[in-house]
């Protein structure tokens, strides 16, 4: 067990708490910077795509685990990141604008369809951004002019001010920096009072209201920041495939991704990171599966969404916390060994927490 | 007469909206989760069905009891097995649950061999019939959706209204506690109202199938539903049949008076203007807590 003797309160707020984080968290970084020269070209592209779906992760992650709104249409953010960035490098723009112009744009929509989520809560609230979710769809397909329709559309490399970034190594780096700065900026946000904020509209609204937390405010800012991340995440979403099309950014995108923050561990940034990794490397363990299983099971076209499923209803019987929730059990574990109680992360249980009445 | 042609398919349209939604209305009502497996619940009735009456070579008045009954058997059982865990815990997780157990069962479906991925039709003996009504054709499958939606919606009402599990049920939407203490097994109603919910999805599985063909997609027209729950309010039984057909409605001359693409989307316009303006819904019982 290891106690943090505190001497002054900015230790309190300190991104890394002790020595252990810094020399981990150090080494997590060495090894993704050194990652062209370790990692076989396949795994790279893998551990950009997992980049990638960290940073959209991480803006689901601010909404429905720190702010405790629910988003099931969130893939239409990343359907706007993406192709105001696809169009915007058409025409030419260098990469860092087209990617404010797509963070920006997505912000913005996320911020208008935060407004039906000052009104409505809960479920309703899910209904709404599905709706918004097959609207935009919708929007992609039609809007041919400018999305080319369900023919989709080629996606320039990004241009550095000239530097023509191709989609192998310098597009990982790319997709590290963009990665690490978005965490360290998700990370700042929560430290700050706009960050406690929102943990406390999903603890309770009503006391965070009495508290004089402007609900309206906060909540669109939050469905504003999570909409700009996932925006970010879409256009280097686009920029990896070169190629996109309305239908990647489906309500089973959205499902994907709510299937992300879920496994990973609502209510954690590691849980971002952790249920990226998780989404991108199980189509890879199904395939590695194949190989062993009964030709007519191996081979059957609904295995994967049978493990996705399967998976997803573990996670929320078993594990509500997901993979980071294990984590920490485990380490606690060691660490307290052999005091560790089971109850120790018990979620209280309430008869019925009604939402009808509020 | 194009009108009223587009009035009765849109109404026929909007009762499998509409019953699909009832299955969430139910669930919602009982134990205030909300289901997204409701459209695979109908799927796998439609594909029961289909089991049933090609397979085995059940008449068509047998299969329809008999799926009702495997639904409502297979619905008690999910209720048991996965949902009761986890009662108490934040709504969303049951959401992530039950999208879950939808992958799972159009997993499933689509690993059975030979049956999964095709598209089958469903040989109901009213296939492909038409009634000539002077100038107005009406088709046999819609006119035995609006039928069959009528006979079951007087039927609930009437288990809603005279039975004492109905009254029961009834109790325990209204407030779990307060039933528990006057000795309401709160527990067991809701697994029969799973149960309920399930056949009420597997007669909409069949009324859909000969129009729809079954195979292990169909599920997915239950988000078509969520914009009919909402828009009749999601506490209320009759306000799921209502909101149905007006989405129906909406569609079918949507798809006529509209250019092309608005008949996807015209439903979730609808439910994003009704949360706008009215987000309690047409029929939603509006209700203030104070703290």
């Amino acid at each position: 067990m290891r106690f943090i003797f505190k001497t002054s309160y900015a230790q309190d707020i300190a991104l890394a708490k002790h020595g252990g984080h810094r020399f981990w968290y150090g080494a997590l970084m060495l090894f993704l910077l050194a990652a062209p020269w370790l990692l076989p070209e396949y795994w790279l592209a893998q551990v950009t795509f997992v980049l990638i779906y960290s940073v959209v992760g991480l803006g689901l992650m601010v909404l429905a685990g720190f702010t405790g709104q629910f988003s099931i249409g969130h893939a239409a953010f990343l359907g706007v990141g993406a192709y105001t960035q696809a169009v915007l490098s058409g025409m030419g723009w260098p990469f860092p604008f087209a990617l404010a112009m797509s963070a920006a744009l997505s912000a913005l929509v996320g911020a208008v369809v935060g407004i039906p989520a000052l009104r409505v809560k809960g479920i309703y609230l899910g209904m709404a951004t599905l709706s918004f979710g097959f609207i935009v769809e919708e929007g992609f397909s039609r809007w041919e002019s400018v999305t080319g329709g369900n023919a989709g559309m080629q996606v320039k490399t990004p241009d550095l001010f000239g530097w023509q970034v191709g989609n192998g190594n310098g597009f990982y780096y790319l997709c590290l920096t963009i990665t690490a700065l978005c965490t360290l900026a998700v990370l700042n946000l929560l430290r700050s009072p706009t960050g406690r904020a929102f943990v406390a509209i999903r603890d309770s609204e009503i006391s965070a209201q009495s508290m004089g937390i402007h609900l309206a405010r906060y909540k669109s800012l939050s469905f504003a920041l999570s909409a700009g991340l996932a925006g970010i995440g879409g256009a280097l979403y686009a920029h990896r495939l070169q190629f996109i099309s309305p239908d990647q950014f489906g309500i089973l995108q959205s499902i994907d991704l709510l299937l992300l923050v879920v496994i990973g561990g609502l209510g954690s940034v590691h849980g971002a990171f952790l249920g990226a990794i998780f989404l991108i490397s199980m189509p890879q363990l199904i395939a590695l599966s194949k190989d062993w299983l009964p030709e007519n099971i191996g081979q059957a076209p609904g295995l994967q969404s049978v493990v996705y499923g399967t998976v997803l209803v573990a996670f929320v019987l078993f594990e509500p916390l997901g993979i980071y929730g294990r984590w920490l059990k485990i380490r606690t574990w060691f660490q307290m060994f052999p005091f560790y109680r089971k109850g120790m992360f018990k979620r209280q249980k309430s008869f019925q927490k009604s939402d009808r009445l509020r | 007469m194009q009108f009223v042609q587009l009035l009765i398919s849109g109404v026929a349209q909007g009762c499998v909206y509409g019953l699909i939604a009832l299955g969430f209305v139910l669930i919602y009502k009982a134990t205030e989760t909300v289901s997204f497996a409701q459209g695979e619940l109908m799927m796998l009735g439609a594909f029961c069905s289909l089991a049933l009456l090609t397979g085995m070579g059940f008449p068509f008045w047998l299969v329809v009891p008999c799926t009702m009954l495997a639904m409502a058997l297979f619905g008690m059982a999910l209720e048991r097995l996965v949902i009761r865990p986890i009662l108490g815990q934040p709504a969303f997780s049951i959401v992530m649950l039950t999208i879950g157990i939808g992958y799972v069962a159009r997993g499933l479906i689509t690993m059975i061999p030979n049956v999964g991925t095709e598209t089958r039709t469903l040989p109901v003996p009213y296939k492909d019939q038409i009634w000539n009504l002077g100038s107005l054709v009406l088709n046999v499958e819609q006119m035995a959706i609006i039928a069959a939606t009528v006979v079951l919606c007087g039927a609930l009402f009437m288990v809603f209204r005279y039975s004492k599990v109905g009254i029961a049920m009834q109790a325990a939407s209204q407030n779990q506690l307060a039933a528990y203490y006057m000795g309401i097994p709160v527990q067991r109603l809701n697994g029969l109202v799973w149960g309920l919910a399930a056949a009420v999805a597997a007669v909409a599985g069949l009324l859909l199938a000969p129009i729809t063909f079954v195979h292990a997609n169909m599920g997915l027209i239950g988000l078509k539903a969520f914009p009919a729950a909402v828009v009749g309010g999601f506490g209320s039984l009759p306000g799921a049949i209502v909101g149905g057909i007006v989405i129906g409605l909406v569609e079918s001359f949507s798809g006529f008076y509209l250019p092309d693409g608005f008949k996807d989307i015209a439903a979730y316009i609808v439910v994003l203007l009704m949360l706008m303006l009215k987000p309690n819904g047409l029929f939603g019982e509006k209700l203030r807590k104070k703290v």
